[in-house]
């Protein structure tokens, strides 16, 4: 599974309170959900995300709240994959859980610039940026990988129990 | 081989012995959700087509984010949940009049030893009594209810003693506090954080459910407090029955360790916009503030009130002041011991059983330009309202204090 697209790139603890604020959960549609992602930061994300960038973070992506239209925003806002020197818990399962890659990369605020154009290897944690330089960040592998690829977690539940 | 709490815990409910970095699925005790993440647990539920229950009786719901709701909207997710509730005859219900749902799974189903999981990144509050408790998403949660189980990657357990006695003023805020401003908020990230308490009545359960409340804060996977005499009195008190005892092994291995010392903590806050830019309340003292939060599933517990009360007895405050009991129960034992009064009187808003505020939901949201002193666990940039609104955490000693001069005061002063 490859993804590529320009990267946006944010600091150290972005937490769920600036993914979507409180005000926004009393829905779950995606649409909705996409055009307030990141506003107390920046209210042009959606317009920024739309043509599907990676995003490009420090530490502890996602801290905070369990809010699940974090990652539902992200990815509904177009969001392809998010690299990450290190993820909250509870948001990289709910990144794979709605079929969000999360990959981490010490240092990748270091490494990775705005504007950079990144091809992520999801599975091998393989990052090309601008055709050049490669890192090796963590892939993602086993259930959470089957998860993933199934397109999110209800979808894997789905499949597993017509198999089942 | 000698284990830890996290590891005797994990390997019980994964049926095999577990080790650190182990990825396992484990069953769950308790299930738990509240009426913002329920509506999406329960339509996850729906779209797999799987709206079934795994135990009735291991399901806790509790209505407190949109309670009693301020909108529609808010009544409309309610009504759902309501509905889910008795087409499955789900029988720990509780509706608006009973609280905050960590302050509820603390006083009625956490047990030692006990996974825990819900909806809500707060759920870490129940390793108060020992539970290795964790918050999930929507996703995660319903597939914990359908199936009774749940996956996760045993964490590396770190070890933290507090030693001595706490101060006056000095509550479980100040210890949450200090751990976060010496290792910083994404220092714990993959670990479990187990504490040993040297002297087990000098740190109750009102200031154990604080710090593991904030464990989430730390970014651990959980927060136990390792289950000892003060617990058992705890459960024994309010449940009339008591608790199995879980303990690590004595010569179980951590990843590495530190010591508080209870009776050198000084009153703590944490500056706009995050849980780690901790200071002394001396450094920021003498801040204006325009309204002040004693409340939340952190810091809404009688020890709490009591302390506010302590400070504001016979006095009128100076900000705007909103104190909510993080229970019913609570409320009602605050009553009956004074400090609603006290409070009232003082000139605060006071209600019961409502996440509110902490969020920016209902019932106190921020205004433009505000600064806010909260008890609550979290001051992220718009986390309770306005994008221009400052907050500063702080234990309800500082509030108090706050609240009855007008800007950031020192509790000590209050001798």
């Amino acid at each position: 599974m490859i993804v590529e697209g320009k990267v946006l790139k944010f600091g150290d603890k972005i937490d769920t309170d600036i993914i979507i604020p409180a005000r926004y959960l009393k829905y779950t549609d995606p649409q909705y959900l996409a055009q307030h992602a990141m506003e107390p930061l920046d209210p042009e994300f959606y317009k920024k995300a739309s043509a599907g960038v990676i995003l490009v973070a420090g530490k502890v992506f996602g801290m905070g709240s369990s809010r699940e239209q974090a990652a539902i925003a992200l990815k509904a806002a177009g969001v392809k994959a998010i690299i990450a020197e290190s993820f909250a818990r509870i948001f990289y399962r709910n990144a794979i859980n709605n079929g969000l890659p999360a990959i981490v990369l010490p240092d990748a605020t270091k490494l990775i610039n705005q504007d950079d154009y990144v091809k992520v290897n999801v599975e091998t944690g393989e990052i090309i940026v601008n055709n050049q330089k490669v890192y090796k960040g963590r892939g993602i592998t086993g259930m959470p990988l089957k998860i993933l690829e199934s397109g999110g977690l209800l979808d894997y539940l789905k499949k597993v129990s017509v198999k089942g | 081989m000698p284990q830890t709490l996290t590891e005797k815990i994990l390997s019980r409910a994964a049926g095999k012995s577990v080790s650190p970095g182990d990825v396992v699925e484990i069953n769950v005790d308790i299930a738990a959700f509240h009426d913002l993440t329920g509506y999406h647990v329960i339509e996850v539920m729906e779209k797999a087509g799987m709206l079934k229950v795994f135990d009735k009786q291991k399901i806790v719901i509790a209505f407190d984010h949109l309670a009693p709701p301020p909108d529609v909207r808010s009544a409309e997710i309610q009504t759902q949940i309501r509905k889910f509730v008795k087409q499955l005859s789900i029988p720990n219900f509780h509706d608006i009049n009973v609280g905050i749902l960590h302050q509820i799974l603390l006083e009625k189903y956490a047990n030692p030893g006990y996974v825990i999981v819900a909806a809500d990144s707060h759920t870490t509050t129940s390793g108060a009594v020992g539970a290795f408790a964790q918050g999930l998403g929507a996703s995660d949660v319903a597939a914990a209810v359908i199936t009774g189980k749940t996956w996760i990657m045993v964490p590396q357990p770190f070890k933290i003693t507090l030693e001595g006695k706490p101060g006056k003023w000095i509550n479980g805020k100040d210890v949450s506090l200090k751990i976060l401003g010496d290792f910083k908020a994404d220092y714990f990230n993959g670990m479990s954080i187990e504490v040993f308490v040297k002297e087990p009545s000098a740190f109750p359960m009102d200031f154990r459910a604080t710090v593991s409340n904030m464990g989430i804060e730390m970014n651990a996977d959980a927060l136990m407090f390792v289950p000892d005499e003060e617990t058992i009195n705890y459960i024994k008190t309010n449940r009339g029955y008591e608790p199995p005892t879980i303990r690590p092994d004595e010569e179980a291995k951590y990843v590495d360790e530190y010591t508080i010392e209870l009776n050198k903590l000084e009153p703590l806050v944490a500056a706009p916009h995050s849980v780690d830019n901790v200071k002394t309340v001396n450094e920021v003292e003498g801040l204006d503030v325009d309204q002040v939060y004693i409340g939340s599933c952190t810091n809404g517990r009688l020890s709490d009130f009591e302390m506010a009360a302590k400070i504001l007895k016979g006095k009128r405050v100076k900000t705007r002041c909103i104190a909510i009991p993080a229970s019913y129960d609570l409320f009602k034992k605050a009553m009956d011991l004074g400090y609603i009064e006290i409070l009232v009187n003082a000139g605060c808003v006071v209600t019961y059983g409502t996440c509110g505020p902490c969020l920016g939901g209902h019932f106190g949201v921020a205004g433009p330009g505000e600064t806010i002193v909260s008890t609550s666990s979290r001051n992220f940039k718009g986390r309770m309202g306005s994008n221009d609104s400052k907050v500063y955490l702080s234990g309800p000693a500082v509030a108090a204090a706050t609240a009855l001069e007008g800007k950031i005061t020192d509790p000590r002063r209050f001798s």
